[in-house]
């Protein structure tokens, strides 16, 4: 790893002053895909920016309508949150379900957020749940957040501070993990909310997490798994890579989504 | 440089490290405490796990400078006195290892697997020990004498944990 300059600021004013003055500066918010990226010199930040020790980054807040959870809360934390299991057990099952429970333990939902890798499972969860990224600058929809693979809507000295998800009805995650990475090569998240149904989908797209409009509009009519038979994803949409072909990662999609509605119930 | 003080194993110790120093490294190198290994360097195989503050991390991919004030625990710190820790005996017993790389790793994992269900009251299966293990990789045993190690180590430590109350 090439050195760097690590910075473990108080408040969410001093981050941002440390990373606009750094001349390349990258937040630290678990180093669960930052830190092998800057082993492998994929990424040589000039300096760091630790934001776990920011008062209010870590945990979940509940005003009856949405859950905000802090970017720095771990993967492990929202997957053992009371009010996450009561309120929106499918986010509280997909955040059990990312990596290993070491990487749990360390990886944060601002940084898996804010990386948008084109396999992470969190990306699917925003999208599917219509969230609120909150940012040190503003509130952005998750619609107008995720703009391809590793890209967002962030700017260079914006940082997350916390994740909305209003309340759904019925929400659920399926996703098939790669066998040796365990990565997603199709994860799925449904969710219903006052007769409206939003699919997410994680892993499968040449471009990042996208939502599909066909299997919304299918299950907003009817909201089972036999409502996604006629359903089209289009393969030429799709990953194609050495792990699947985009045939065979679009016939993914559809499993995972009849699975995860079973789920939701 | 950056000075930090960890207590490693409770003892404290104080540093001057470079800020990119791994927490893996900062153990090996500049504590000599090499029981903890450093296998694929990836986050994949778990021969780096430790206890930080209590729960399991990948110390490969932690940085040490990030963790001043911290409460770690390697596998040099879980036996008391001359006794092996119950999860080690374990392993000793149930032939739960065979070339022993990923040895430290298992079982600094084996013990967060079963602090966390045996705080959370929920009973520790087999499935269960074999999808906690998802991020520890033996290259040898085949994993069914670490399974039974961790099973056996569970049961003891239900045991002592009774004891104590």
């Amino acid at each position: 790893m090439y050195d760097t300059n690590y910075h473990k600021p108080s408040s969410v004013a001093d981050a941002v002053s440390a990373l606009s003055g750094a001349e390349d500066g990258k937040v630290l918010a678990g180093g669960q895909t930052l830190l092998p990226t800057m082993k492998q010199h994929l990424a040589a930040p000039s300096d760091l920016v630790d934001i776990r020790a920011i008062p209010g980054m870590v945990g979940v807040d509940d005003d009856g309508d949405a859950l905000t959870i802090g970017a720095a809360t771990t993967h492990a934390e929202v997957a053992a949150d009371p009010t996450v299991n009561a309120k929106l057990p499918g986010l509280a099952k997909l955040a059990g379900g990312i990596g290993d429970p070491a990487v749990r333990h360390m990886g944060t939902i601002g940084g898996s957020v804010a990386n948008n890798d084109p396999a992470a499972d969190y990306p699917a969860a925003v999208l599917g749940l219509g969230a609120t990224v909150i940012t040190s600058k503003r509130e952005i929809a998750a619609d107008d957040f995720f703009e391809g693979m590793f890209t967002t809507a962030l700017e260079d000295d914006e940082i997350i501070t916390a994740i909305r998800f209003p309340l759904a009805s019925k929400a659920a995650y399926a996703k098939f993990p790669n066998p040796a990475s365990r990565y997603a090569m199709a994860g799925v998240f449904v969710a219903e909310s006052g007769g409206s149904v939003r699919v997410a989908v994680t892993g499968a797209g040449a471009d990042g997490v996208f939502r599909h409009e066909g299997m919304e509009n299918a299950l907003s009519g009817q909201f089972s798994e036999s409502a996604l038979d006629y359903t089209d994803v289009d393969a030429g949409d799709m990953l194609s890579d050495l792990h699947g072909d985009g045939a065979y990662r679009a016939n993914l999609v559809k499993v995972m989504a009849k699975r995860a509605v079973a789920k939701a119930g | 440089m950056t000075t930090i003080t960890v207590s490693v194993n409770g003892k404290a110790v104080t540093r001057d490290i470079s800020d990119n120093t791994l927490l893996s490294d900062f153990l090996r190198e500049d504590l000599r405490l090499t029981g903890t290994h450093v296998g694929c360097d990836t986050s994949q195989c778990g021969a780096c796990v430790v206890h930080v503050d209590g729960t399991a991390v990948k110390s490969c991919t932690a940085l040490a400078v990030s963790l001043d004030g911290a409460n770690v625990t390697t596998v040099e710190g879980v036996s008391t006195g001359g006794d092996l820790h119950p999860m080690q005996r374990a392993f000793n017993d149930n032939h739960g290892l065979q070339c022993g790389f990923c040895t430290p790793g298992m079982i600094m994992a084996g013990i967060d697997i079963v602090n966390r269900y045996q705080a959370e009251g929920k009973t520790l299966t087999e499935d269960a020990i074999r999808a906690e293990l998802e991020g520890n990789i033996c290259r040898c045993t085949g994993y069914h004498n670490i399974v039974r190690s961790i099973e056996d180590a569970a049961a003891e430590m239900a045991g002592m944990s009774k004891a104590a109350e």
